[in-house]
């Protein structure tokens, strides 16, 4: 059994990728059949549950299907009992939310695609949670940021939708490149990119000369991702998606993600004070800004988005502390948020998809119409608020018993924001999930709610309650999970009653705190709404930022101008020669008394023409001094014994000269084309660049080559390849291949001249 | 016959028989389709035979190295070869959808084959002034394939492509003069042992300079890219897609054997300046994606910004960074020749690719959508696809050589790509087109597209036996002795 159960993990993990081909089958079938896909995740969830028994048992396993293990990339996974719990989590609450869907998509014809993509989600959330691989976990982390974005962008004909989409692609997908960072920088510095390696040797990073890089970049990709401050703005805009996919991605798992990271990386580079401290400050900010706007909104989803940034930053904050007690509270603490908050996102969708809208001041007396909805709904905000008897109240309890406790001088301030936050968040937890069903008037549904839609939600609230009455059914699970941050942490006792305590003190000041809250929540409301900070901003400036400076750059660099393109080409050959040229020494100049009149005078045919070309105003006389040029060129060959390219080189002068006349006869004169001053800028860089490539001329004149080519093929010419005329040889034998090439260049440009006349001609008729 | 000519054989002879076969359409397209595929079989045979046995090497005409041409073939060569022959079957595959049997009449399939032959000349040559025919053939075929269509747009850019190659074909030819005349030689291997040990001068960094100018035009780097994005977004997709994917690889290819052979012992301000030039392409390039508007021009300077990555090996001299930049490249390959090949998908239902001009396909086309999803998010580097088995191989390259700053840009520009491309998926795929289609899709066009999708899924497979084969190429590149002892005192000759 524990063999088996071993060895599956990898095929469990990517299940659902496999999957994908049924699910979109049976995904755009009617809801009673589509339900059946909530099945797979179930199963997954009891096999999780196994493999949780036998970790507890036996110690973590791991296995591996290898994949590229020469780039360090290899498909291995490590179960814990950390990941376990997250993996539990994903698979329970996934089969919940399929269910959901089947429903709500209910004869949509993207229900297919839909689902699909949320089985993809799933697979890639179970990979980035049970990877032991370093680089196959940052994979996962992106694969899931990019389902996200196509689950955020499903409704894409919004055009908020897809900004929203595309914002959580780039604010999430900055941080999986700070992680992939951190990851290969891990995996140099230890050896090793395996997790259960590090984590087996007891490896921190710690004293290495990387690691203050380390921890920021893994931060950094845990806080974009668990929408911890300044970057959270991504996760209200989110909401434009499905509400399934908030319940599901943007709650119960994926912003959960950084957490899961913090935890994960604890042992190998965290427990020094810039992580902790880091870690607790940002946690704190962003538990107390959440809270805070979460009271200020209307939109049911956007109260839920901001009450779960604040209480992801909670979880951060005492992930941040690390005691034993502070960690056993923020996995329990997140428990039982993945559990109410998907209920109450689920309350909401399903609001909004019987009634129509999901403005909580719009909402009112639903309880008589949905009876079973408002008890799903009370039950979630109970938990939330911490009620007694409630997995939330559980979680509350720690998490002011770990500050209590600890927290160095920065406690007492904790406690203080963690109260503040508690209480607003109570406050949330009911407008969310009990102002619709509370008073009476509002809008009424047309129907009863499907049985589909309402008993996911109940049952994620009424797991809340099971888990506070009887907090012995997972202290065992949150035990070894702990111990998954910690080490060998002594096991953990949950318990409903701690006795007379403080911390108790504190529950009751809250709850109290609650109430009053909740009553005079629309004044409440309306003071606070006023008060906000554009954190989006940020975002939306770099984006603007990066728009100019690319309109910029474009107008700096690809004006669009020729002239000026060639110009700088120029510029920077002539510019990279130059250089050398000035920081090695020139070569020596040669006697200027070696040279013959007959050479002076081909030369100063070649630079006289170029010179009259470039000032003529005529093209017919700029088309003939470049044939001087030429002329000059073909001179210099014959009186430096190559006649037959000195006859070629006089024909094709005389040739091009005969067909520019041709073709310009009718168009004689061109008008000034530059003013002086541009006309002076050319010149000096055409002297500066012909004198630059003359002056690198002279090392050839310099270097005493040795002629072997002119030796071999004078030698062979004629015993080998019984040829007598060396060019000839060298054209058609030692160097046929250039010749094919040269050959074929004609053709084609033959071929393009035939071509554009002939299409020409096609076009016309 | 020697396997390492048919590479260069089968276009030839395929654009002849082209030239000489009925101008129908059809006649065209299977003949120059059957070419592509006989292309990409003795690709395929030439690569096998090397991984096998070692580098390959014909002495053209029996003529001993270095008084002939040499032919020659290590992993790089042969695996990019391979490439070009993928490129030319999804190409040619693609006028089966009927998009322009005007100009396929016209000439279009020999001139894609000629162009396919140079291609594979500049991989397969080990010749300097050969490759530099072998960049004539190229350019020569790309512009008339280019001049065939005449808009006034498309003439223009056909212009401004032929004058700027043409500087870096003159600076080639300057840098052939001056290195045949201080060195008496044209053939690498034998130009390696002659600057061997030797101390780079004036004279061979000059040389050096020149062929980086040169080179880098060729192959788009910053900041010599001007004409790649002044042209590229004007042919047809299917010209659009034989040039991105392949025609700046070979700029890209030629500089990692030049400096690979030639200037092995550059001084390391060569390096630097050749790492400073990567990391401003990479940035420059995918800055300057940010604010075009049309789905080419996007693609474009994606290009660019990609070739700096696929130069990051070149810099750093490392086997690891070789290797990266080689998976990079056939990655790269791949996708933007897919990509061009979507555009083609657009042009054909709304006419144009403007971004404004574009939608709608994620709801009417899943299919189409589906299939373009790969490589667009390939590009952007999403895992598990190819684009990040490239980055995670360049990161850990650039990691391991202690080049920060090269990493952090390579990781900025990801984020940079990820942002490109999610505005281009969003702007074609996702939001309403303004307009309805003009025009129906045959959907012939989408079996290319989806084989070079799948082709992609493969890299992400197949990643430990390709990053293993890059390893071993770029072993090959950074310790050349094997590589110069075959062509010198290998092959037949006389």
């Amino acid at each position: 059994m524990r063999i088996a159960l071993n060895a599956m993990l990898p095929l469990i993990v990517l299940s659902p990728f496999f999957l994908l081909p049924l699910v979109v089958r049976l995904g755009k079938q009617r809801a009673q059949w589509a339900a059946l896909l909530a099945l797979w995740p179930a199963v997954l969830a009891v096999y999780f549950g196994a493999l949780m028994r036998q970790v507890g048992q036996a110690g973590p396993v791991q296995a591996s299907l290898g994949w590229a293990a020469s780039l360090g990339l290899e498909l291995s996974f490590y179960a814990d009992g950390l990941s376990l719990l997250f993996a539990l989590l994903i698979s329970g609450v996934g089969s919940l939310i399929v269910l959901f869907s089947s429903r709500y998509f209910d004869q949509d014809p993207r229900a297919g695609r839909f689902q699909a993509i949320l089985f993809a989600f799933m697979g890639s959330m179970l990979g980035l949670v049970l990877a032991d691989n370093l680089l196959a976990l940052v994979a996962f982390w992106e694969l899931t940021g990019f389902t996200s974005y196509l689950l955020i962008g499903f409704e894409h004909e919004r055009a908020e939708a897809r900004s929203a989409a595309l914002q959580a692609l780039i604010v999430t997908g900055a941080g999986g490149m700070a992680l992939l960072a951190a990851g290969v920088l891990i995996g140099q510095a230890a050896g090793s990119f395996n997790l259960s390696a590090l984590l087996a040797r007891g490896v921190r990073l710690e004293d290495a000369a990387s690691y203050p890089f380390v921890a920021v970049l893994v931060l950094l990709a845990a806080f974009t991702k668990s929408a911890q401050t300044p970057f959270h703005f991504w996760l209200p805009n989110a909401m434009t998606a499905p509400t399934p996919v908030s319940a599901y991605l943007h709650s119960a798992t994926m912003v959960k993600a950084g957490l899961y990271l913090v935890a994960r990386m604890t042992p190998l580079v965290g427990e020094t004070p810039l992580w902790n401290g880091l870690v607790t400050a940002v946690g704190a900010i962003t538990m107390a800004i959440g809270a805070w706007r979460s009271v200020a909104e209307t939109d049911l989803k956007r109260v839920l988005a901001y009450s779960t940034v604040s209480a992801l930053g909670l979880i951060m904050m005492l992930l941040g502390v690390g005691t034993e007690a502070a960690v056993a509270g923020a996995l329990v603490y997140l428990s039982a948020h993945a559990g109410y908050k998907g209920g109450l996102f689920l309350v909401a969708g399903t609001l909004e998809h019987e009634v129509g809208t999901r403005n909580v001041t719009e909402l009112s007396g639903l309880r008589r119409s949905m009876p079973v909805l408002a008890v799903a709904g009370l039950l979630a905000a109970c938990s939330m608020a911490g009620i007694p008897l409630f997995l939330g109240f559980t979680g509350k309890e720690l998490l002011y018993d770990s500050l209590l406790g600890a927290g160095g001088g920065w406690g007492p301030l904790l406690l203080l924001a963690a109260v503040g936050a508690s209480a607003l968040m109570g406050a949330a937890a009911f407008i969310a999930g009990w102002s619709p069903f509370a008073g009476s008037g509002g809008p009424a549904p047309e129907h009863k709610v499907p049985a589909a839609l309402a008993a996911p939600p109940l049952i994620m609230a009424a797991a809340g309650l099971a888990a506070g009455i009887w907090p012995g059914a997972i202290d065992g699970v949150i035990g070894l999970a702990v111990s998954g941050v910690l080490g060998d942490a002594p096991p953990v006792r949950l318990s409903l009653w701690h006795g007379l305590t403080p911390v108790l003190g504190l529950s009751l000041l809250t709850l109290a705190l609650v109430a009053v809250l909740f009553r005079w929540r629309i004044g409440v409301r309306r003071r606070i709404e006023p008060l906000r900070m554009d954190f989006e901003r940020g975002y939306t400036l770099a984006l603007r930022g990066l728009d100019a400076l690319s309109a910029w750059s474009l107008r700096a660099l690809q004006g669009g101008s020729l002239r000026a393109y060639v110009l700088v080409l120029i510029m920077i050959v002539g510019g990279l020669v130059l250089t050398v040229l000035i920081s090695q020494g020139l070569p020596g100049f040669p006697d200027v008394m070696d040279v013959q009149p007959q050479e002076a005078a081909a030369a100063l045919l070649i630079v006289g023409g170029a010179i009259s070309a470039a000032r003529s105003k005529s093209i017919i006389t700029a088309v003939l001094s470049l044939g001087l040029t030429g002329y000059g060129v073909g001179l210099t060959f014959l009186l430096f014994g190559a006649p037959d390219l000195a006859m070629t080189q006089f024909s094709v002068e005389t040739l091009t000269a005969v067909i520019f006349v041709l073709v310009f006869y009718h168009h004689r004169s061109v008008g000034p084309m530059s003013t002086w001053p541009i006309r002076l800028r050319d010149s000096l860089m055409a002297v500066l660049f012909g004198g630059s490539i003359a002056a690198v001329l002279l090392f050839v004149g310099a270097a005493d080559t040795p002629l072997r080519l002119s030796g071999y093929f004078a030698e062979n010419a004629l015993p080998l390849a019984h040829g007598r005329n060396i060019v000839n040889v060298i054209l058609v034998d030692f160097r046929a291949l250039d010749t094919m090439g040269e050959i074929t260049v004609l053709s084609t440009a033959a071929l393009g001249v035939f071509a554009v006349l002939r299409l020409g001609r096609d076009m016309k008729s | 016959m020697n396997r390492l000519v048919l590479p260069l054989v089968i276009p030839l002879l395929t654009a002849i028989i082209l030239l000489f076969a009925p101008r129908k359409a059809l006649w065209q397209r299977w003949i120059s389709f059957a070419g592509s595929i006989g292309l990409l079989a003795a690709a395929i045979a030439l690569f096998l035979r090397i991984e096998r046995d070692g580098i390959a090497v014909l002495q053209a005409g029996g003529w001993r190295a270095p008084f002939g041409i040499t032919l020659v073939a290590d992993l790089l060569a042969a695996m990019l070869v391979v490439a070009a022959g993928i490129v030319a079957v999804a190409v040619t595959a693609t006028s089966f959808a009927g998009v322009d049997p005007k100009r396929e009449a016209s000439g279009y399939h020999p001139l894609l084959h000629v162009l396919f032959m140079g291609v594979c000349g500049a991989f397969l040559t080990g010749d300097l002034f050969n490759l530099y025919v072998w960049f004539e053939v190229m350019l020569v075929a790309s512009f008339v394939l280019m001049a065939l269509h005449r808009t006034r747009g498309q003439l223009e850019a056909a212009f401004k492509y032929v004058t700027l190659n043409l500087i870096a074909s003159s600076v080639f030819l300057t840098a052939l003069g001056l290195l045949y005349g201080g060195t008496g030689t044209l053939n690498l291997a034998d130009l390696s042992t002659v600057f061997r040990g030797r101390e780079m001068g004036a004279f061979e960094l000059v040389l050096a300079m020149l062929f980086f100018s040169a080179f880098g035009i060729k192959a788009a780097l910053f900041p010599l890219f001007f004409w790649l994005p002044a042209s590229y977004h004007t042919p047809p997709a299917a010209v659009g897609a034989v040039f991105a994917g392949l025609l700046t690889k070979v700029g890209i290819y030629s500089l990692i054997r030049i400096f690979t052979l030639l200037f092995r012992d550059a001084p390391p301000g060569v390096y630097t300046l050749l790492l400073g030039q990567a990391l401003c392409t990479m940035i420059v390039g995918l800055v300057g994606a940010l604010a075009q508007r049309d789905f080419r021009r996007v693609l474009s300077f994606n290009l660019i910004g990609h070739l700096g990555y696929t130069s990051v090996g070149l810099a750093l001299v490392t086997p690891a960074a070789m290797a990266g930049s080689i998976l990079y490249i056939l990655h790269h390959i791949l996708v933007i020749t897919n990509l061009y090949l979507v555009s083609g998908i657009f042009l054909r239902l709304r006419r144009t690719t403007q971004l404004a001009e574009l939608g709608s396909m994620y709801r009417e086309r899943p299919l189409a959508a589906a299939l373009a999803l790969i490589p667009v998010f390939s590009l952007a580097g999403v895992p598990p696809l190819s684009g990040f088995v490239g980055k995670v191989a360049l990161l850990r390259a650039t990691l391991e050589a202690s080049a920060y700053w090269t990493s952090a840009a390579i990781l900025v520009v990801g984020v940079l790509t990820l942002l490109s491309m999610g505005r281009l998926w969003e702007a074609s795929f996702w939001k309403p087109a303004p307009n309805p289609e003009k025009a129906p899709l045959n959907r012939v066009i989408l079996l290319p597209i989806a084989g070079l999708s799948a082709a992609t899924l493969a890299i992400t497979f197949a990643a430990e036996p390709l990053f293993t084969l890059a390893l071993r190429a770029g072993e090959q590149l950074l310790r050349p002795e094997a590589y110069i002892e075959a062509v010198l005192y290998g092959g037949a000759r006389r």
